[in-house]
C-alpha cells in the first residue's frame, strides 16, 4: 500500500547536482525522518516524491507503482508544508474538502470525511472560518486535517513545526506522533530539528551534499554513527572531535566522544583544560573546557554541577563510547 | 497601519504634510482651471480665467455645444470600448505571461522577460509606420479593434514586469498544496495567485488606463473616422486653425475626465495597497 522505493534519484538545477544517486526503501506504515543541514536536498527530495518537481534521473514507486510520471493529485500522497498554505479564499471546511471535491466525491462523502478529521484534531468550532481567522497552531492542524482527509498511502511533511513557537511545537509533535499510531499510514517527514527527528522516526535518514549519509533508527545514528558526519549531526550538544594524536591515540585520525561522556575530574585524566564558561540548564549543565592542545571541549554533566569558571580541570573520556574516525572521515576499528 | 516611531511626529507630519498639500495643489490645479472655466462665458474664460463662475458669467454654452455638435455620446462609448477591452487584454495577457515567467522554469526565461519588458523603454509610437501598414494590410484601419490591438500592445510591457515582480512573491507552498490537491494550473493562476496580486493588478490598471483614454494619435492615424472617433479626438473638432471653441473644448475634456475618474476611484482602493505593498509588510 503505502510502501516507497526510491531508485538513484537524481536531481541537478542546471548545472548544480543537488540530489547525487538516492537509493531508499520505506515500508508500508513506516515514519521515516529526513534530517541534514540546510540547503542539502531534503524539501528537494520531498517535492520529487510528492511530484512537484522532477528528477533529472531515477524512478519513483509509491505502493507498488512506478509514479515518476503521474502528476501529484494521482499518485495517492498528501503534504504539509511548512507556511501551512491554505487556500486564503476558503474556509477551514472548504480547505480540507477542495481536494476530493476536484476528485468529485459526492458531497456527502465529504463531509463526512471532514467531520472526522476535524474532530481528530479538535477543529470543529473553527470549521466556518477563514484561514486569517486562525493562530498558526490551528492553521497548521487544519493542513494536517487537509492532508487526513484525502486518506492518502503517503503522507509527506515539509518542516511543518518549524513555524510554531516552541510549546506549540512540542504539543504540535506529540499530536503527529499520536496521528501516525492511530492512522498508521507511512509518513515522511523532513526536519533539520534533531529533536523532531529523533522523537518521531521509526528511521532516520541523514542527509548530507545531496547523498544519504546513513539509515537507521535514532538510536542506531546515536550509538553507531556510520561516518563523521553523522556523529556531529546527532546530538546535542555536538560530539568533541579530537586529534587521535593528541590524546595518545597514534592510530586514530580523529577521535569523537560526545559531551556526555565525558566527565571532569580534578586530580587527572585524558587531557587537562581551564572551564571557560559554564552553562546551567537545570537538569543538566554544560561545561565548556579550554584545552590548549585541542580547543573547546564540551562537557554535559547531569544535573546541577559546582564548576568554578577559571578552575583547571581534567576531562576523563569514557573508554567505551569514543569513536575512531579516519582522515576520509568514515569509522575506523576502534 | 504602519507603526512610526512616535519621536518628534508633530513637526514632521506637518511638513510632509505641506509638501503633500503643495504638490496636490500643483497636480490639480490645470485640471481645476479646465472644469471651472467649462462653466464661463468665452469672455470671461479670457478676461479672468482663474476666477470662479457667478451669476453672471455662468454659462452652459459649452456643454450645449458639446451635446448638439457631433455625436459626442458615441465618441464617448468609443473610448470606453476601447479602454475597458485594452485594459482587459492587457491584465488578462499580462498577467498570464507574468504567471509564465515567474512561475516556470524553461529555457530562456530570463531574456524573455528582459525581452517582455523592453517595450517600457521603446515608445510604441516610433513603429507608427509599419503599424498603421499592418492595419491596412489587415483592413483594420477606421476600426476600433485596430486601436485595442496597439493598445494592448503597448500596455503589456510594464504589466508583465509588475505583475511577474509580484507574483514571484505568492507562496510556493500554496500553488504547490493546489497541485497536491488536483487543481489545474489554470484555476491555481485564477483562484489562487490573481486574487493574492489584486493590488498590484489595480496599479497596472491605472497606469494602462489613463493614456490609452488620453491617446490622440492613435485615433487620429488608425481610426480617424466619424464612426470611430474617441472623446479626446471628437473634443479635436472644436479646435480650429483660426478660431477654437473654447467653452467647447473646455466643456469636451471636462465631460472626459470622468469615465476615468470613475475607473480610478473603483481601482484605488486597491492602488494604494500596491503602491505601498513593498514597503510596508
Ligand atoms: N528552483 C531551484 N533552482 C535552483 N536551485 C535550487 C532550486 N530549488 C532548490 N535549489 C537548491 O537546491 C539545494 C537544496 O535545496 P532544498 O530546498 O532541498 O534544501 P533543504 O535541505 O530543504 O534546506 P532547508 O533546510 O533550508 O529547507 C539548495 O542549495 C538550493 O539552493
Ligand atoms: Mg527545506
Amino acid at each position: 500500500m503505502g510502501s516507497l522505493e526510491l531508485r538513484n534519484v537524481r536531481k541537478s538545477f542546471g548545472s548544480v547536482d543537488v540530489l547525487r544517486g538516492i537509493n531508499l526503501e520505506v515500508a508500508d506504515g513506516e515514519f521515516v525522518v529526513f534530517v541534514g543541514p540546510s540547503g542539502c536536498g531534503k524539501s528537494t527530495l520531498l517535492r520529487i516524491i510528492a511530484g512537484l518537481e522532477h528528477a533529472t534521473e531515477g524512478s519513483l514507486i509509491i505502493g507498488g507503482r512506478d509514479v515518476s510520471a503521474v502528476p501529484p493529485a494521482k499518485r495517492g500522497i498528501a503534504m504539509v508544508f511548512q507556511t501551512y498554505a491554505l487556500y486564503p479564499h476558503l474556509n477551514v471546511r472548504d480547505n480540507m474538502g477542495l481536494g476530493l471535491k476536484q476528485a468529485g466525491m459526492p458531497k456527502a462523502d465529504i463531509a463526512a470525511r471532514v467531520k472526522t478529521a476535524a474532530a481528530m484534531l479538535s477543529l470543529d468550532a473553527l470549521l466556518e472560518r477563514r484561514p486569517a481567522e486562525l493562530s498558526g497552531g490551528q492553521r497548521q492542524r487544519v493542513a494536517i486535517g487537509r492532508a487526513i482527509v484525502r486518506e492518502p498511502d503517503l503522507f509527506l511533511f515539509d518542516e511543518p513545526l518549524s513555524n510554531l513557537d516552541a510549546a506549540l511545537r512540542v504539543q504540535t509533535r506529540l499530536e503527529i506522533a499520536r496521528l501516525h499510531d492511530e492512522i498508521g499510514t507511512t509518513m515522511v517527514y523532513v526536519t533539520h530539528d534533531q529533536v523532531e527527528a529523533m522523537t518521531l522516526a521509526d528511521r532516520i535518514v541523514v542527509l548530507h551534499g545531496g547523498v544519504i549519509q546513513q539509515v537507521g533508527s535514532p538510536m542506531e545514528l546515536y550509538n553507531d554513527p556510520a561516518n563523521i558526519f553523522v556523529a556531529g549531526f546527532i546530538g546535542s550538544p555536538k560530539m568533541n572531535f579530537i586529534e587521535g594524536s593528541v590524546v595518545g591515540r597514534d592510530g586514530v585520525h580523529t577521535l569523537g566522544v560526545r559531551p556526555e561522556h565525558i566527565t571532569l575530574d580534578s586530580e587527572g585524566g585524558d587531557i587537562e583544560g581551564r572551564v571557560t564558561h559554564v552553562e546551567h540548564l537545570g537538569a543538566d549543565t554544560n561545561i565548556y573546557l579550554d584545552c590548549a592542545a585541542v580547543g573547546l571541549l564540551v562537557v554535559r554533566g547531569f544535573g546541577e554541577q559546582l564548576v568554578e569558571p577559571g578552575s583547571r580541570q581534567y576531562a576523563r573520556f569514557d573508554t567505551e563510547r569514543t569513536f575512531a574516525f579516519s582522515a576520509d572521515g568514515s569509522r575506523a576499528g576502534v | 497601519m504602519t507603526p512610526r516611531p512616535a519621536t518628534n511626529s508633530f513637526g514632521r507630519a506637518l511638513a510632509s504634510h505641506a509638501i503633500l498639500i503643495a504638490y496636490t495643489v500643483i497636480a490639480l490645479f490645470p485640471v481645476l482651471v479646465i472644469v471651472v472655466n467649462s462653466f464661463k462665458q468665452r469672455n470671461a474664460i479670457f478676461r479672468s480665467p482663474l476666477s470662479l463662475p457667478n451669476s453672471e458669467t455662468f454659462s452652459l454654452v459649452g456643454y450645449e455645444t458639446v451635446m448638439a455638435q457631433g455625436d459626442f455620446l458615441h465618441y464617448f462609448q468609443n473610448s470606453l470600448v476601447v479602454t475597458v477591452a485594452s485594459l482587459f487584454f492587457v491584465l488578462l495577457f499580462g498577467a498570464m505571461a507574468a504567471f509564465a515567467l515567474s512561475e516556470y522554469r524553461f529555457r530562456g526565461n530570463s531574456l524573455m522577460g528582459l525581452y517582455l519588458a523592453l517595450g517600457i523603454m521603446i515608445p510604441i509610437r516610433l513603429g507608427t509606420v509599419a503599424i498603421l501598414q499592418l492595419m491596412v494590410a489587415g483592413g483594420l484601419v477606421n476600426t476600433l479593434t485596430a486601436l485595442i490591438l496597439v493598445y494592448t500592445a503597448q500596455g503589456l510591457p510594464l504589466a508583465v514586469f509588475i505583475l511577474s515582480e509580484f507574483m514571484k512573491q505568492v507562496s510556493d507552498d500554496l500553488k504547490n498544496a493546489g497541485r497536491i490537491d488536483g487543481l489545474s494550473e489554470y484555476t491555481i493562476f485564477f483562484r489562487l495567485v490573481l486574487p493574492l496580486v489584486r493590488p498590484a493588478m489595480a496599479t497596472v490598471a491605472v497606469f494602462t488606463m489613463i493614456p490609452i483614454w488620453n491617446d490622440l494619435w492613435f485615433p487620429l492615424i488608425l481610426a480617424p473616422a466619424e464612426e470611430t472617433k474617441t472623446v479626446t479626438l471628437g473634443a479635436q473638432v472644436f479646435i480650429g486653425q483660426f478660431v477654437t471653441n473654447w467653452n467647447a473644448v473646455l466643456s469636451a475634456l471636462s465631460l472626459a475626465i470622468l469615465p476615468v475618474l470613475v475607473l480610478y476611484i473603483i481601482f484605488s482602493r486597491q492602488l494604494i495597497a500596491g503602491i505601498t505593498a513593498g514597503a510596508v509588510k
